[in-house]
């Protein structure tokens, strides 16, 4: 369980956080939405210590984040970013199989080409994809690898940094059926972060919204069309009228 | 009143460079600390040395080739004006292994290394793929940065060693074939006025030169801001303090090998 206390982060003058209180259950999938520039990116980013948050408690299954052995923390994630964020001087099959290439979880080199090619055929690419390398390949098709990556070395627990986002809407349907059917099958615990209400659907067990840096509204999916919040009936129906001022 | 603002501009300015001397200095004492604990990535290093070495022979090479030939001719002119137009070879090889071929050198490896990494890294970061490293529990300082300041420092004393030889080749060619000396007689002049330190004290210059670029490199990159234009500027500020830091570091250690 991933837990977050009055967590509050500025950067400069600008509040991003202030005072966000989240509990993610394991093996639930949360989405958290939100508009653009909300902190949702730097909430995820929070939790994996790649941004320090200035004060708040952030506990994965009780122990605070920031404590402990950092690289055994690490191993229980996988994540895909936004733009892939695949390395460009390595072969595809070399991103996917990174992690088991390298530290506690290494493998052969055959071995983790193995597991690569099949994380990459779970993902929807064919086993000659392995070869090529990442400018080589289509924006869908750097999202799957990044989501092979995510799930190369089976973590427990899976971030999606807006993964439909610059995607087309089939292509967007793909990938949301993919991470749905994968944290399902490998029971992982899921945070999503994206404004796709597409996605929301499909992925979601849970939703949170943010604004104003702080968490507005949050439920079971199935909740949110009936939750009389007039933050998350403008945010899901996209209305310009409302709470939450369109120019921000 | 309006007379204070410049000033104050200039001060800030001033400090801004202070505030980047220290934490440049913090990054290469951190990056320094990471030599002495595992993991390391040969793989990474390995590339590096090709990258900063094999591939900047080229750039090397012809800039000593033409400087020595420049230089044999300059030297050739000034002696002529005190009858010691003889000196041409020792000159032009003391000048070469002391002074031009580490310092040509280290220009010439931070213009193409020093941008290089810094628009490399810059990318890497802005496209969120140091993020990825760290999420892949690989730290980006041992990943990125020490295999290209190791591969800097071990490699850059080689290419000017390379470059003197270069350089010292080209005085000679220009020397036999355009001031008529002898072929002979110029290598025996080269080869007599060369000292042992001259060489290693040129090439001790190239592993801080070599230091200094990378270090340089990885640090803008690290930094780097945001956008094509945060990169931009990443890559130029970084050419820039790596060239200046090399003189700066040239003038230091040439007080101290030969200050009387």
């Amino acid at each position: 369980m991933i837990e977050l206390t009055q967590v509050h982060k500025a950067f400069g003058p600008k509040k991003v956080l202030q005072g966000v209180n989240l509990t993610i259950p394991k093996g639930s999938s949360m989405v958290i939405i939100g508009g653009s520039g909300t902190g949702k990116s730097v909430l995820l980013k929070s939790v994996l210590g790649l941004v320090s948050p200035d004060s708040g408690s952030i506990t994965l299954d009780g122990q605070e984040v920031g404590t402990g052995d950092r690289d055994a923390f690490l191993a229980r994630f996988g994540m895909l970013f936004q733009g892939g964020a695949l390395f460009d001087s390595l072969p595809v099959w070399q991103n996917v199989a990174f992690r088991l290439m390298r530290g506690a979880l290494k493998r052969p080199k055959a071995e983790a080409r193995e597991i690569a090619i099949e994380k990459l055929r779970r993902v929807g690419l064919k086993p000659d994809v392995a070869d090529l390398f990442p400018s080589e390949l289509s924006g869908g098709m750097q999202k799957r690898v990044g989501l092979a990556r995510a799930i190369a070395a089976e973590p427990e627990i899976i971030f999606f940094d807006e993964p439909t986002t610059g995607l087309d809407p089939i292509m967007s349907g793909v990938i949301n059926d993919l991470i749905r059917e994968i944290v399902v099958e490998m029971g992982a615990t899921a945070m999503t972060i994206t404004h796709d209400m597409t996605s929301v659907r499909a992925i979601a067990d849970e939703v949170a919204m943010l604004h104003d840096g702080v968490i507005q509204w949050t439920g079971p999916v199935a909740q949110m069309d009936a939750s009389g919040d007039p933050y998350l009936e403008q945010f899901i129906h996209g209305r310009a009228e409302g709470p939450i001022e369109a120019v921000r | 009143m309006i007379l204070l603002r410049p000033l104050g501009a200039l001060g800030a300015q001033i400090l801004s460079m202070l505030a980047m001397v220290g934490q440049l200095a913090l990054f290469a004492l951190e990056t320094i600390s990471h030599l002495f604990r595992p993991p390391f990535y040969g793989r990474e290093f390995a590339q590096a040395l090709v990258q900063i070495g094999w591939l900047s022979l080229p750039v090397v090479g012809m800039t000593t080739l033409f400087t020595g030939g420049a230089l044999a001719l300059q030297i050739y002119a000034g002696g002529a004006r005190f009858s010691a137009e003889a000196v041409v070879p020792s000159i032009v090889a003391i000048g070469m292994v002391r002074e031009l071929g580490p310092v040509l050198g280290g220009l010439m490896v931070a213009a193409r290394v020093a941008s290089s990494i810094a628009a490399e890294i810059g990318t890497m970061k802005v496209t969120e793929q140091i993020d990825a490293l760290v999420t892949l529990s690989t730290h980006p300082m041992k990943y990125l940065t020490l295999p290209r300041v190791l591969a800097a420092t071990l490699v850059v004393p080689c290419l000017v060693a390379v470059g003197d030889v270069i350089g010292i080749m080209g005085g000679y060619l220009v020397g036999v074939s355009r001031l008529d000396f002898n072929s002979a007689a110029y290598l025996k002049n080269t080869v007599d006025f060369l000292e042992v330190f001259d060489v290693t004290s040129g090439l001790i210059k190239g592993a801080v030169f070599g230091f200094i670029v990378a270090t340089v490199g990885c640090f803008y990159g690290m930094n780097s801001g945001r956008g094509a234009q945060g990169v931009g500027a990443a890559t130029k500020s970084a050419v820039v303090a790596a060239s200046v830091l090399i003189f700066a570091a040239n003038y230091i250690l040439t007080e101290l090998f030969f200050s009387a």
